[in-house]
């Protein structure tokens, strides 16, 4: 743990975004990780989207359970909302922040352990409802926060920092999410910025429930020889499918995609993630495809990231349900409580 | 780009940039953090050791440190370097024991130097403790050079010079006050070993307009002035005061102008503000004292009327000014300023006349000496100059600088060696860690601004001339300055072979100094660094290949704040924080005689 301050340094040079906030700005607390966590380069990517997006903080929503991934949000954005809840419990109260208010952008913050495992039905149920929220996995195939224990994503074969293997199979998150009917699933790496930024400001733009698996390496417990979600490892075994990027709507009006090599995936509000291929033949709105693709990659012990499957046309969990379009705090008391009487004249029906 | 090389000591000491900055390397953060434990008198030493006169130089240095302070580039106003030398020298205990011995057997080489001022202290300074007999003769009846007959008493008390000048002359230099030296040849037939021409540039400038000689009785030269002054020949000036030039000998004649009765006292500049040779806090001071600084009047004429001084014509300009420079001038006025006296202090400049032109010291083309910038010798062997006589006026800091430079070479030149024998700089780092995320300097960032000197109110300062304006800083001033150094000089110090490329370091860095990219050339990897680096005069450390990916790390010096948060997020400690040492080599760090056989059991 860091003793200081980050010092609030006002240099020549630094720079702000529309709302005239820098990127100090969209910080929060200091890390009290462990020094060169993945999670903490997660935390300033997530920073940096947010600055770059311009995003108002007190629109934002931060949630998440337990571990140390859960930890991260009390480091990034201390203007916003914010709830740390049960353990694997993050979708259900993100559900409930949501149905109460369908404006808030909601940044759902978990681990392995938080949703591979104890949470694992939240996230499907999630995911299957196409909830409205940014849902961030920092995956580093380990318990750390209980001292290094095989997690549901260690692949089978990997080894502990003591050199026991592990003998159960994996989760895979971003396959898991394909199936369960998700309508955005992508993984990246804590160590490479460039693809993870991009992919933030998409999953932020993308209405439903966008899942990033981030292979975020535990550098005390899971960085060693024989571990596959190293830094080394995931160096040495990453293939990109494709690079994404955010079009705002004025920008997507001039662009034009007649290359081929760039595909373009229009969303409700006019913007454009602009995904630029690097295996031609990937084409991430084939959701068969997609399966099969990381599988092949994941018999090979390769790691494929990028944007993997979007179909930004399912309706999200607040269409389905009907939810109120304005946010309850919005609401006179009348309207909200509309009195015994309605109530009797509701429960008529019930009868 | 190629990896940098930081073995090459100039490399870290740039990243000092007060103490790069300072002619004589004075290790500006380390004697700031001996003044933030309390440990005045070691401040005091680590000052002495470079700059030799510390009590003088907390009040009257240029400070060249000051404007290159990277604290400047941070929050505008550099630290109080200056101020805090004062500190020191202000709240230090007796340092005599701490003075070097001085050997009672000679080593029978025989000094003779010209001028008591600091250039010629300082050669002294360096040379006793060797064992050599330092003969110095001084024209006047006191030592300090210009430091005493140049500096009013209120910006520099005699007590301060008395006593850093005791330090030096107590070592058994052999004196010789009221002995102005006539002639060199002379001099060189007297037998000496070595010879070191410190007199100074002592001749004021002239201002060759009508009415100057018939005027002269209330026309003088600053700096001629301002020495008569000191010496106490001159008591009072007229009540209107016109001084000719902005530098700094202008603004302590203006300022001593008020305290011999002048009031309504006016600094007549030819040209505009940011032209001014004068130091900044120089003029603000002179300001406060409610002098008026008057901008694009040019001289053109005294007026004397019934052999009394009236004032002056002076030719009012008009300037074109690009990228801050004048690009054309024009005259399009004239206007009469009553005076009742006028000081010149438009420059001053070396002057040699007893020295003969056919002993084998050259001068050039501008009657300067010719003497070389490294060893500062002669064309005659043996012959050396420093301070303002080797090349024209200069600072106190300068001419101690050349003093310890001439030092060296005078060491070499007596005991047969080569004057460009030199010793070259070297650096010592040794990190600070303490534990896991403890560091044995003050890392914490300080968000407050300068301390701003506190002042002799204007009623008080003008009954005396000796009443130093300026109070030094009182101990929650010092306490607070102090923490706002950024100690530039514990490094960032980067081992490529440990660093797993997390990224925490670029992450937490507050002011976005570090960058893990591709490699490329040195232009265009600035322009894609996290934030562009856009200071050329701020090096970019660049690491070779890393063992992962084989991109590099690159650090933009510029602002970073040493706060070594890298370091502390660094999992693989292959950031560490590292205090640089910058170890210069002085006369007495120069072996010229063969190591004496000891007794030894």
């Amino acid at each position: 743990m860091t003793w200081i301050d980050k010092p609030k340094v006002k240099w020549a040079g630094q720079k702000s975004n529309e709302l005239g906030l820098t990127l100090r700005d969209y910080e929060g607390g200091l890390s009290t990780l462990c020094a060169g966590c993945g999670h903490d380069s997660v935390t300033a990517a997530i920073v940096q989207a947010f600055w770059d997006l311009a995003i108002r903080p007190e629109q934002v929503i931060k949630l998440s359970g337990i571990g140390c991934s859960s930890k991260t949000p009390a480091y990034f954005l201390s203007g916003a909302h914010g709830l740390n809840s049960v353990h694997g419990r993050m979708p259900s109260v993100a559900t409930g922040a949501l149905a109460a208010n369908r404006d808030l952008i909601a940044v759902g913050i978990s681990g392995d352990g938080d949703s591979l495992s104890i949470g694992f039905g939240q996230f499907a149920h999630a995911v299957r409802r196409n909830l409205n929220v940014l849902y961030l996995i920092e995956n580093n195939g380990v318990y750390g926060l209980t001292k290094g224990q095989f997690s549901a994503s260690s692949d089978p074969g990997s080894k502990a920092k003591k050199g026991e293997e592990n003998r159960a199979q994996a989760i895979d998150p971003v396959a898991s999410a394909i199936t369960l009917g998700g309508s955005f699933a992508a993984r990246s790496f804590s160590g490479d910025k460039e693809q993870l930024v991009p992919l933030i400001k998409a999953g932020l733009a993308h209405p439903g429930c966008a899942v990033i698996d981030i292979i975020s390496p535990c550098v005390t417990f899971n960085d060693h020889e024989g571990s596959t979600k190293s830094y080394a490892w995931t160096r040495a075994h990453r293939e990109a499918a494709n690079l994404a990027d955010l079009v705002p709507p004025a920008k997507a009006i001039e662009a034009s995609y007649a290359d081929g090599q760039t595909l373009p995936i229009k969303l409700h509000d006019g913007s454009v993630i602009e995904l630029t291929k690097l295996d031609p033949d990937y084409d991430p709105t084939d959701r068969a495809r997609a399966l099969q693709y990381l599988e092949s990659h994941r018999a090979a012990r390769q790691i494929v990231t990028g944007l993997l499957y979007i179909d930004s046309e399912q309706p999200t969990l607040n269409d389905i349900a009907g939810t109120a379009k304005k946010p309850l705090t919005e609401f006179e008391f009348d309207e909200l409580n509309p009195g015994s009487a309605a109530l009797a004249e509701l429960q008529k029906h019930m009868k | 780009m190629k990896p940098t090389d930081t073995s090459d000591p100039d490399y870290f000491h740039r990243v000092v940039d007060c103490q790069w900055g300072c002619p004589a390397h004075t290790d500006v953060p380390e004697y700031i953090r001996l003044i933030a434990q309390g440990e005045f008198t070691d401040a005091y030493m680590v000052n002495r050791e470079s700059n030799v006169f510390p009590g003088i130089l907390g009040r009257v240095c240029d400070r060249p440190c000051e404007p290159v302070c990277r604290r400047a580039r941070i929050d505008e106003k550099p630290v109080a370097i200056c101020r805090l030398k004062r500190v020191a020298a202000d709240h230090k205990e007796d340092i005599r024991e701490r003075l070097p011995i001085i050997p009672e057997k000679k080593n029978g080489k025989k000094i003779a130097l010209v001028g008591a001022g600091c250039a010629s202290l300082t050669v002294c300074n360096d040379l006793m403790p060797l064992g050599y007999e330092c003969a110095v003769f001084e024209a006047l009846p006191v030592p300090g050079g210009l430091m005493r007959s140049n500096i009013p008493a209120f910006r520099l008390p005699a007590e301060v010079l008395d006593e850093e000048i005791d330090y030096i002359t107590d070592m058994g230099v052999d004196l010789r006050l009221n002995s102005p030296i006539e002639s060199m040849k002379a001099l060189l037939d007297e037998g000496y070993d070595a010879i070191f021409v410190g007199s100074g540039a002592p001749k004021g400038k002239e201002l060759d307009i009508p009415g100057r000689q018939e005027g002269k009785d209330n026309i003088h030269i600053g700096i001629e002035w301002l020495e008569s002054v000191a010496f106490g020949h001159i008591k009072k000036i007229g009540r209107k005061v016109l001084i000719i030039g902005v530098g700094n000998t202008a603004m302590d004649c203006c300022r001593t102008s008020l305290r011999l009765g002048a009031d309504d006292v006016k600094v007549m500049a030819r040209k505009p503000r940011g032209f001014f040779k004068a130091s900044d806090w120089e003029l603000e001071d002179a300001e406060e004292e409610l002098v008026e600084i008057v901008i694009n009047h040019s001289p053109k004429s005294f007026v004397v009327e019934d052999g009394r001084l009236k004032g002056m014509i002076f030719e009012v300009m008009e300037y074109d000014i690009e990228d801050g420079k004048i690009t054309d001038t024009r005259v399009v006025d004239e206007t009469f300023i009553e005076a009742d006296d006028v000081i010149l202090a438009i420059g001053q400049e070396t002057a040699f006349p007893w020295i003969e032109r056919d002993i084998g010291i050259e001068f050039n083309e501008w009657d300067e000496p010719e003497v070389d910038r490294t060893t500062y010798q002669s064309t005659l062997p043996g012959v050396f100059f420093g301070g303002d006589a080797a090349f024209g006026p200069e600072n106190i800091i300068w001419a101690v600088e050349h003093g310890h430079q001439a030092a060296i070479s005078i060491h070499n030149q007596v005991h047969g060696k080569s004057v460009d024998d030199r010793l070259p700089d070297t650096m010592n780092l040794s990190s600070r860690k303490m534990g896991i995320h403890e560091w044995s300097y003050s890392n914490s960032f300080e968000p407050a601004a300068r301390r701003k000197m506190e002042h002799v109110p204007l009623s008080e300062r003008f009954k005396n001339l000796g009443t130093e304006v300026e109070l030094g800083f009182n101990a929650e001033q010092t306490a607070c300055e102090v923490e706002r150094c950024l100690n530039c000089d514990i490094q960032t110090v980067f081992t490529d072979e440990l660093c797993i490329e997390c990224d925490a370091c670029v992450d937490i860095c507050p002011t976005q100094c570090l960058t893990i990219t591709e490699n490329g050339e040195e232009d265009e990897l600035r322009q894609r660094l996290t934030a562009p680096a856009d200071n050329l005069d701020q090096a970019l450390f660049v690491s070779g290949g890393l063992e992962q990916t084989g991109r590099i790390m690159v650090k933009d010096e510029n602002v970073c704040v040493h706060c070594g948060l890298c370091a502390e997020r660094c999992p693989t400690a292959a950031w560490d924080m590292q205090k640089s040492l910058l170890e210069i080599g002085y006369a007495a760090d120069h072996d010229v005689t063969p190591c004496p056989i000891r007794k030894t059991g």
